[in-house]
């Protein structure tokens, strides 16, 4: 079964070659492609305006945009890059193709619902696009009442309908991936014998389902109140502008958690294989990812310190915040003990692992900072918290993500990407992230303000090195679209498992055929076999 | 006429019937979940109001018709009765019970939906849905206004899914009439029906949040 | 294969003695709310609407007849909704 022959003659890529074939594919990989495509193109847009930003922020005067396009830039970067890129990466990408594969199903449980999922998202997409091309919106992403109800002058109700019909793809795409984790495991498939893939996907569809609705509703109340006289917020009928920050964090912080649990399950695949060794205390990393989908519901006050919530209600939150941040932490020490004596092959994928694993811990540690509230009150919305979320979202998330396609590639496409030129580019977007990023702690502990457009002089050289940073942060992540793109048709044919890795993805050929495994497979043991050192030396 | 029950697919990702039931149901059950925490968003909200402004919400109350309201209470608990008939029916194979029943249902769902546009035909022509029209004697105006903002929404909300419940009973009845659904597949009616009765439970909180605060007086 | 959902057929007389059970309370709800309980009155409304919840799920839903995996989601979303509540509420009430 496991063998290193060419592409199966008809593969999911070939099997129908019409564009209509694939936009009414209901074929999970297919999908997972047409999710890859749009979020890059939004990758893009929201790239776009991360340039336009730190180009104004090279010098202290705001002298490139106005204040007023300022504020958009950084509204449109957040809402682009949140929920149009990270939310739906990993999930929707490798999330939608591995999962049936991982648990040697044929699809998800909701072929169908997948794909309508998809064109949800490309429905709440169009809305965005078409706000920002009628002049973007100002609020920030997270479009405060009532500044977002009552004062902005911006397209804030469209916008909303936009996020609103996107939220839907999200909860449409946990719900399919929670049932086939249910009902569609293989003969044997037992809870604990699952990858940590799919139980770190698992744990990350409870959120969507649970977390997002309450956005749904927000953005609703919020385009009401923008369309007519409904007035939950409204100020001057006695609404409570606070009431709608506990009702967007509620969703907003478990979202982090969205974006950062799938990349954690990739980092746990790619220790594993490049470690070539059981990951250390499967059960606590499994554990951990469904404490941090939990837990994470219970700490969105954090974001609220200084908004005159109850300092009561802020203790709890503040201590709250300091106990989600272990079951993290086991996950870190638990792929540390993995890779201690350990057959470590270093390959890209491992390296992508390595630097998730250091940046994600300084932006945890730093989270830790900010969730002392003392602290918190003088580093809130200053460039430590932008420091603070940017190591996690990007450092972390989008370093598992890259890490995850890199390792997931031969299986999506049967082709190898040219090592040498991946590793180059690890290395550019390791040393670029942390020359843009890196920078903002200092820039934020000395007082600089988050969405300003201009600085006092005094802040000037940190800028300019984390916009030269950002130059050079940009190079990585086109490298690899550069090669990726190539390697389609000039790659190294791969072979069902190039890597030599455990899991029944691994068991098919590279690319699958449509309907993955041609008779279900069974399974008999707990992941990750790999033979142990003495049983090599015996060999 | 071919039975079309025994021809019903399985769908190709599913092993057996039993597992696209399970699936189905328990997909329903999970996208209720969803709908509790969409729902919540206004339930906390007029939690919060409802604390802050005890009198204003009294005051706003007294322009409720509990009578109008009871009565829509009453026939959706009449229309659950029947949605879960008709799903036994359904169940027992007996195709016109079914079918009458699914009707039947959305019959009293109709009445539902008249009977609120009565209400908000009232309420617009006496000048109380917020903002610039809003018309509400003596100074607890603004905080009426905020009450009549949550009944609003909530309501409107309610009704939204409501006419979604009568689209999927439509469906249903359609299907039901066709011969599609036997005793070996019935669940696509049980799982309307789970849908339905959560748009009723919806109302049945609603009830009491929105007409029934200050009737004593 | 033990389904989640068992094919029981629910025996007429329970529907109905449901449905009587409900329109008892729906009677007893707007009945309480003509007597003046001050802070009660919120209390017992939301209770009444609880308990005809609690029939609705069970009988007309039929999660008496169907796995603890259907009663866990079914109760899950109420426990979300529970914290979405305890803690907003932990700022409001301790201002």
């Amino acid at each position: 079964m496991n063998t290193d022959a060419a592409a199966a003659d008809v593969n999911y890529l070939n099997n129908g070659r019409t564009i209509r074939s694939w936009l009414l594919t209901t074929d999970h990989k297919r999908i997972a492609l047409l999710y890859l495509g749009s979020i890059i193109l939004f990758f893009f847009v929201g790239g776009f305006f991360a340039l336009m930003m730190r180009l104004e922020l090279l010098s202290p005067d705001g002298d490139l945009v106005q204040a007023d396009t300022y504020n958009k830039l950084f509204t449109m970067h957040g809402i682009v890059m949140i929920f149009f890129f990270l939310i739906p990466s990993i999930p929707a990408v490798l999330g939608n193709f591995l999962i049936p594969m991982m648990i040697g199903a044929r699809d998800l449980a909701f072929p169908k619902l997948n794909l309508l999922s998809w064109y949800v998202f490309i429905l709440g997409g169009s809305i965005s696009i078409y706000v920002l091309a009628a002049g973007g919106l100002d609020t920030g992403w997270t479009f405060y009442a009532p500044f977002s109800t009552t004062y902005s002058t911006t397209k804030v109700a469209p916008a909303m309908l936009g996020i609103f019909i996107t939220g839907f793809s999200s909860i449409l795409t946990g719900l399919n991936f929670m049932i086939t984790v249910h009902k569609m495991r293989a003969p044997g498939l037992t809870w604990f014998r699952l990858p940590l893939f799919v139980w770190s996907i698992y744990a990350t569809s409870l959120v969507m389902v649970l977390g997002t609705p309450v956005l749904a509703i927000t953005t609703l109340m919020v385009f009401f109140e923008r369309m007519t006289g409904i007035g939950i917020f409204n100020p001057a009928i006695g609404g409570d502008p606070l009431l709608f920050q506990h009702l967007f964090w509620f969703y907003s912080h478990p979202a982090v958690y969205i974006m950062v649990l799938p990349s954690m399950g990739v980092v746990s695949e790619l220790v594993a294989t490049f470690a070539r060794k059981q990951i250390f205390g499967y059960r606590f990393v499994a554990a951990a990812s469904m404490a941090i989908a939990v837990y994470g519901f219970l700490v969105w006050g954090h974001h609220m310190f200084v908004s005159g919530q109850s300092v009561y209600a802020g203790m709890i939150f503040s201590i709250l915040s300091y106990l989600v941040a272990i079951p993290s932490a086991v996950k870190v020490f638990n792929w540390t003990a993995t890779l201690y004596k350990g057959r470590i092959w270093l390959q890209t994928p491992l390296l992508y692992a390595f630097g998730f694993i250091g940046l994600f811990t300084i932006g945890g540690l730093t989270g830790l900072f900010l969730a002392a509230m003392a602290v918190d009150v003088h580093l809130t919305d200053t460039y430590f918290v932008v420091a603070h979320f940017h190591y996690i979202m990007v450092g972390g998330a989008v370093m598992g993500f890259l890490g995850g396609l890199h390792y997931w590639w031969p299986k999506i496409t049967g082709r190898m990407y040219p090592e040498g030129w991946a590793r180059f580019s690890v290395l550019v977007l390791f040393v670029g992230f942390n020359l843009t990023f890196f920078p903002q702690f200092l820039l934020g502990y000395l007082g600089m303000p988050r969405r300003y457009y201009h600085y006092p002089p005094e802040f000037q050289v940190l800028n300019v090195l984390s916009t030269a940073g950002a130059s050079i942060l940009g190079i990585g992540y086109l490298l690899p679209m550069i090669y990726f793109a190539w390697s389609l048709k000039k790659g190294k044919l791969a072979g069902a498992n190039p890597w030599g890795a455990s899991g029944l993805e691994w068991q098919t050929p590279s690319p699958p055929p449509t309907e993955n495994f041609p008779v279900t497979p069974a399974v008999v043991e707990e992941p990750y076999q790999y033979p142990s050192e003495e049983e090599v030396a015996r060999a | 006429m071919p039975d079309h029950a025994m021809t019903a697919a399985v769908a190709h990702q599913f092993d057996d019937r039993d597992q696209q039931k399970e699936a189905g149901t328990l997909g329903m059950w999970l996208f209720l979940g969803t709908e509790i925490l969409f729902f919540g968003g206004l339930f906390i909200a007029y939690c919060v109001y409802r604390i802050k402004f005890p009198a204003g919400f009294a005051a706003a109350n007294e322009m409720m018709d509990v009578t109008l309201g009871g009565l829509n209470t009453g026939v959706l608990l009449l229309s659950s009765l029947t949605m879960a008939l008709a799903v036994r029916s359904a169940q027992l194979g007996k195709r016109v019970s079914s079918f009458t029943l699914i009707l039947v249902t959305m019959l009293f769902g109709l009445a539902f939906l008249g009977v609120k546009g009565i209400e908000y035909y009232h309420k617009f022509a006496e000048g109380l849905f917020p903002g610039e029209g809003f018309r509400f004697e003596g100074s607890l105006s603004r905080q009426a206004e905020v009450f009549f903002s949550l009944y609003f929404m909530m309501t409107g909300l309610h009704a939204l899914h409501m006419i979604v419940g009568i689209g999927i009973m439509i469906v249903m009845a359609v299907m039901t009439w066709r011969g599609r659904f036997s005793p070996q597949y019935y669940s696509p009616v049980e799982i309307a029906g789970l849908y339905w009765h959560f748009v009723d439970i919806i109302w049945i909180f609603l009830f009491p949040l929105l007409y029934l605060i200050h009737v004593h007086t | 294969m033990q389904g989640l959902t068992s094919d029981h057929v629910v025996p007429l007389r329970v529907y109905f003695l449901v449905a009587i059970a409900l329109f008892v309370l729906l009677a007893l709800t707007i009945a309480v709310a003509h007597i003046d309980l001050g802070p009660f009155n919120i209390a017992a409304a939301l209770a009444i609407a609880v308990v005809k919840m609690v029939l609705v799920v069970l009988f007309f839903m039929h999660v008496k007849y169907s796995s603890k995996l259907v009663a866990l989601f079914a109760a899950g979303g109420v426990f979300w909704l529970a914290i979405l509540f305890m803690f907003t509420l932990s700022d409001f009430l301790t201002r």
